[in-house]
């Protein structure tokens, strides 16, 4: 193992890139640096960083001007520059290119928007830029989040920092890099089977996907709806607290999105730091008997049973559940998500935006040919399942009995949560992969989800923690999966194990 | 089945004159259902926040949503819901307290998300029914269901030298599409049903109606079969029907070519069809244009829309009263015969300028209907315009009236009158009296002109008194004549027979 950073005990003795967001609020205020600063150095190392592709587009001069203000109002020392009051002022960040973001390319890594500049900003983007963060620029993903590797996006793949042969993830890929290079603190990213958590552990950093509905999806282009979920790629469950709060809440222009309260996850998390050392106790974590299988890497199986003894250490209590039905979630999800995707990709037909095929015969040429132009080849292969499992004849046998397991999904993960409090088990099977290692091979890359997909069918919190590296040096991920609405039960596991441990502060020697 | 239910493939005319053909032939009926798509007169779109209003420059009302900006999301604007409902209660039918959106797909430039957000399985309002008039008396017809759904946009082939314009202020605008069950046997039968869904729309205030702009329209489902028996034959569909006349044409016409091809032997092929009103024919589709697997599913971007007893309960209390029972009422209340109460009722904005004539003191209800089903009915004709932009307000016309009743002008006169105040000149009372047109009721006066007529006609007279009685009619017009029609007509017609009677 590469404990490059295993010196850094406390916050304040790392280098500026590798502070938490609280550690980089506390030096704002007092004027340690500005946020102008933070940004430039931020935006160097993404200069420098180049080859990993984290990036599809940096928005230097918006984030200067956007850090200038913050330092502003952190001048002027208003309530509103209070740290608790905006604990991202002043802080960069970057956004999926998922995410729509007025006046800046919005491509979702496909060629059919590769000139699309949106009029607006989405919700979570405008909810952070009142909050005062920084953008420092738009990240590589899967072409519409389609892929678990970040291979399909029309940018190019991304690197894994800790080994740039092989892939971050995806499709959340490019966030995933960006963080764990130390490109910019903290990234969106949006987990429609995974996309969030399993380039959290593949890129060893802490990534939540709230329950569906927390958080608006109005601005985040669509891929499969019913499951698309925005959440944050953090390098620590504390950060993540910050930036889930700051983004969540409800959106009456969003009618699947929640109207409750948001929890005040940071001050849960505060709360939860105990003196007796035993700050989980009577915390009964469900270990579902299907992640533990004969499909799981040796390191991967070895890392979990430790992290699972460190969170019996600090007072939780394990206990087998089952998920049935869980066999059933990679087929349920590769027919709902596509069928949805198909319809939700119909709109980019070289009409009003986006690419558009030059000297079309008539309109059906036209459409034929700015979407086989504009769409790259895993997209097409799902807009083509999708629309086979809709079409007349076949939706009773594809989508249809694929909603009615997606019930019995949900139904097993609600009894196991009869016995416990949140769930656990290894996010992938195995660690970091080779570029080019499962492209040739759909169905490998999409058991790459299997342990993840299933929360989205079920709607459910879950996270992603480091929880150690295999004998290749590649991360670890942990995935602690709460109770529906309750994301605050994993995030303080999350965080409780990581005062425990330091997996969470290590990172790729190059980017140190 | 009776005669009027049967049509015949040598007939070609009218249903009524099928009707009458066929009873001879007596073997084919028609079996008609329509699909009307009502534009709901929401200020915004069903799903989105820009407005509706018709007739703005392109694309000024084509909000993100409108032009399917990726990432927005549909909000469903639950005025639209509460209009549904309110058809939904007026004919009867289940109000669904759940229904669905689904997505139906196809590609059209005019199209912007590639699929149109409507309701398939579980629509908001279930089976109802219509009563309608026909030849052989009331009828009704069931209702199978209506379901929301929004309207797509505009592809203008005009003034775009070979390229096409695509408008999309008017996608997303919400519609109700009523379904009825194939109930109709003709198409005057079909008309009938198409005429009184209009009247409800406008009485209910849900719609205006408008066919010239698209706000109602309709698709027809076609099929014929041998008199007696009870299984459906091949049918096809005709659509975007705009008008009353076109929908009876183009149903006559389909029904003719259906007969002839099965008595030729061939078979129905089950298609969708367009009407060509300058040929007066049906034709295919071409089969790209209805080759259509539209791939519903339930919308995952909007949840079931839940109705709750409250809501359900608040747009009943808020009901007007309905075209059939303020018929009844007009018969009972005013006295009207059936006739008029009908031709009066069958506009909502018609009979409320009825009642607010007949209401006024002085005024009596039966010549109120004559004069608004007569002049009134025929100047708004004359000049296209419906009855809220009468330049005569109804106040105006019970005036009118009122001079009429207490023999202030004569009913020649009053026609005058009503001529000029239609067309401008200013209030009742002013026009009689800026143009002296106060009737002369002084029987002196009268008598007078009288005596100077009856002098002045001795031959006439003589014939009068020789029993050709018919010749007061030219002796009346010549007392008229010389005050220029302002003597009051039963005076002279009283004074005149006296006169000529007084002196036999």
């Amino acid at each position: 193992m590469n404990f490059t950073d295993s010196a850094a005990a406390t916050d304040d003795a790392a280098p500026m890139h590798r502070q938490s967001i609280a550690a980089h609020a506390r030096a704002l205020r007092r004027r340690d640096y500005s946020s102008v600063e933070l940004t430039r150095h931020f935006l160097a190392r993404i200069a420098a960083a180049e080859d990993l592709n984290a990036f599809i587009t940096v928005t230097e001069d918006r984030a200067l001007a956007q850090a200038e203000a913050a330092d502003r109002r952190l001048a002027a020392g208003d309530e509103n520059s209070d740290a608790d009051a905006a604990p991202l002022l002043g802080i960069p960040l970057a956004h999926k290119d998922l995410f729509c973001t007025a006046g800046v390319l919005t491509s979702c890594g496909s060629k059919i928007l590769s000139n699309f500049i949106a009029p607006y900003d989405a919700t979570v983007v405008d909810k952070l830029n009142r909050g005062g963060a920084v953008t420092v620029g738009k990240t590589n993903l899967d072409e519409f989040a389609m892929g678990s590797s970040n291979e399909t996006s029309c940018a190019g793949a991304v690197r894994n920092p800790w080994d740039k042969t092989r892939v971050p993830g995806g499709s959340s890929g490019g966030s995933a890099a960006a963080v764990a290079a130390r490109l910019a603190p903290v990234a969106t990213g949006t987990d429609t089977g995974g996309s969030i958590r399993q380039p959290a552990a593949l890129c060893g950093l802490t990534g939540i996907k709230p329950s569906y509905g927390r958080v608006s999806r109005r601005g985040m282009v669509a891929f499969a709806s019913s499951l698309d979920q925005a959440g944050v790629l953090a390098t620590n469950a504390a950060d993540a607290a910050i930036v889930l709060r700051a983004m969540a809440g409800f959106d009456a222009a969003d009618s699947t999105s929640l109207q409750l309260d948001v929890p005040d996850y940071p001050a849960l998390l505060a709360s939860a730091r105990a003196e007796s050392g035993k700050p989980l106790a009577g915390k009964t974590i469900g270990l579902p008997r299907e992640f533990f299988g004969a499909d799981v890497a040796p390191d991967v199986a070895d890392c979990i049973d430790a992290a699972l003894a460190q969170l019996r250490a600090l007072g939780a209590s394990t206990v087998e559940v089952e998920l049935p039905n869980s066999a059933a979630g990679i087929p349920c999800y590769y027919v709902l998500a596509p069928a949805e995707a198909s319809s939700n990709l119909a709109r980019f037909d070289g009409v009003r935006y986006g690419h558009r095929a030059a000297d079309a015969a008539d309109i059906d040429d036209l459409y034929a040919r700015s979407r086989g132009e504009g769409f790259g080849a895993e997209v097409k292969r799902r807009i083509m399942v999708g629309t086979f499992v809709l079409s007349s004849g076949y939706y009773d046998a594809y989508y249809l009995k694929a909603q009615k397991l997606r019930r019995l999904i949900a139904d097993d993960f609600r009894r196991a949560f009869e016995v416990c409090d949140l769930l656990a088990g290894p996010t992938t099977p195995a660690t970091a992969f080779e570029l080019g290692e499962k492209t040739r091979d759909p169905v490998a890359m999409y058991l790459n989800d299997i342990f993840t997909n299933a929360v989205n069918l079920a709607g459910l919190p879950a996270l992603s923690i480091p929880a150690g590296f295999d004998r290749a040096n590649l991360p670890v991920g942990l995935q602690l999966i709460g109770d529906y609405l309750d994301e605050a039960t994993p995030l303080i596991a999350a965080h409780c194990y990581q005062q425990a441990t330091d997996w969470h502060r290590q990172t790729p020697a190059e980017y140190a | 089945m009776n005669a009027a239910d049967t049509v015949d493939a040598a007939a070609g005319r009218g249903a009524a004159a099928d009707a009458a053909a066929d009873h001879a032939a007596g073997q084919w009926e028609s079996v008609i259902g329509l699909e009307v798509h009502v534009q709901l007169k929401t200020r915004s779109k069903i799903f989105a926040p820009s407005a509706t209003d018709y007739g703005a420059p392109p694309n000024t009302q084509a909000c993100g949503l409108s032009i399917g900006l990726p990432g927005l999301l549909p909000v469903m604007n639950m005025e639209a819901a509460k209009l549904a409902v309110r058809f939904g209660l007026a004919v009867g039918a289940q109000i669904n307290r759940r229904s669905v959106f689904a997505r139906k797909h196809y590609f059209y430039p005019d199209l912007p998300k590639g699929y149109q957000i409507s309701q398939y399985e579980e629509p908001i309002v279930g089976a109802g029914a219509l009563e309608i008039d026909t030849a052989a008396g009331p009828k009704t017809i069931r209702i199978t269901r209506a379901h929301l759904e929004e309207d797509a946009g505009k592809s203008l082939h005009e003034d775009f030298h070979g390229q096409t314009g695509i408008d999309l202020n008017r996608a997303g605008t919400p519609l109700l599409e009523i379904v009825s069950e194939a109930d109709l046997r003709s198409a005057a039968e079909a008309a009938a049903y198409l005429r009184k869904i209009h009247a409800l729309v406008r009485y209910l205030d849900i719609s205006d109606g408008n066919m010239q702009e698209g706000s109602f329209r309709c698709d027809a489902n076609v099929s014929v079969r041998r008199v007696g028996d009870t299984a459906l034959g091949t049918r096809t569909e005709l659509k975007n029907i705009n008008s009353f006349r076109f929908v009876e044409k183009a149903i006559d016409y389909e029904v003719r070519r259906h007969i002839e091809v099965r008595e030729s032997g061939d078979a129905i092929v089950q298609e969708t069809r367009l009407y060509d009103a300058d040929r007066d024919q049906t034709r295919p589709m071409r089969s790209k244009e209805e080759a259509h697997d539209y791939r519903y599913f339930p919308d995952p971007d909007l949840p079931a829309m839940l109705l709750d007893d409250d809501f359900i309960d608040a747009v009943r209390a808020a009901l007007p009263e309905l075209p059939d029972a303020r018929r009844r009422r007009f018969e009972s209340d005013f006295g009207l015969p059936a006739d008029d109460a009908a031709q009066l009722t069958a506009e909502r904005a018609m009979a409320d300028y009825f009642e607010s004539v007949a209401g006024a003191d002085g005024v009596d209800a039966k010549t109120a209907a004559n004069w608004i089903l007569g002049d009134f009915a025929a100047a708004l004709n004359r000049d296209g315009v419906g009855v809220e932009q009468s330049p005569l307000p109804p106040a105006q016309m019970a005036r009118l009236l009122q001079r009429l009743a207490d023999q202030t002008i004569s009913g020649k006169i009053a026609k005058e009158v009503f001529a000029a105040a239609w067309q401008g000149e200013g209030g009742v009372d002013a026009i009689i009296d800026a143009r002296g047109l106060r009737q002369v009721t002084d029987h002196a006066a009268i008598a007078s002109v009288v005596a100077r007529v009856v002098d002045d006609h001795p031959q006439q007279v003589a014939q009068y008194r020789a029993g050709r009685h018919k010749v007061l009619g030219f002796l009346v017009g010549k007392v008229m004549q010389a005050t220029a029609g302002k003597a009051n007509p039963s005076s002279v017609n009283q004074i005149l027979r006296e006169k000529l009677g007084g002196a036999d």
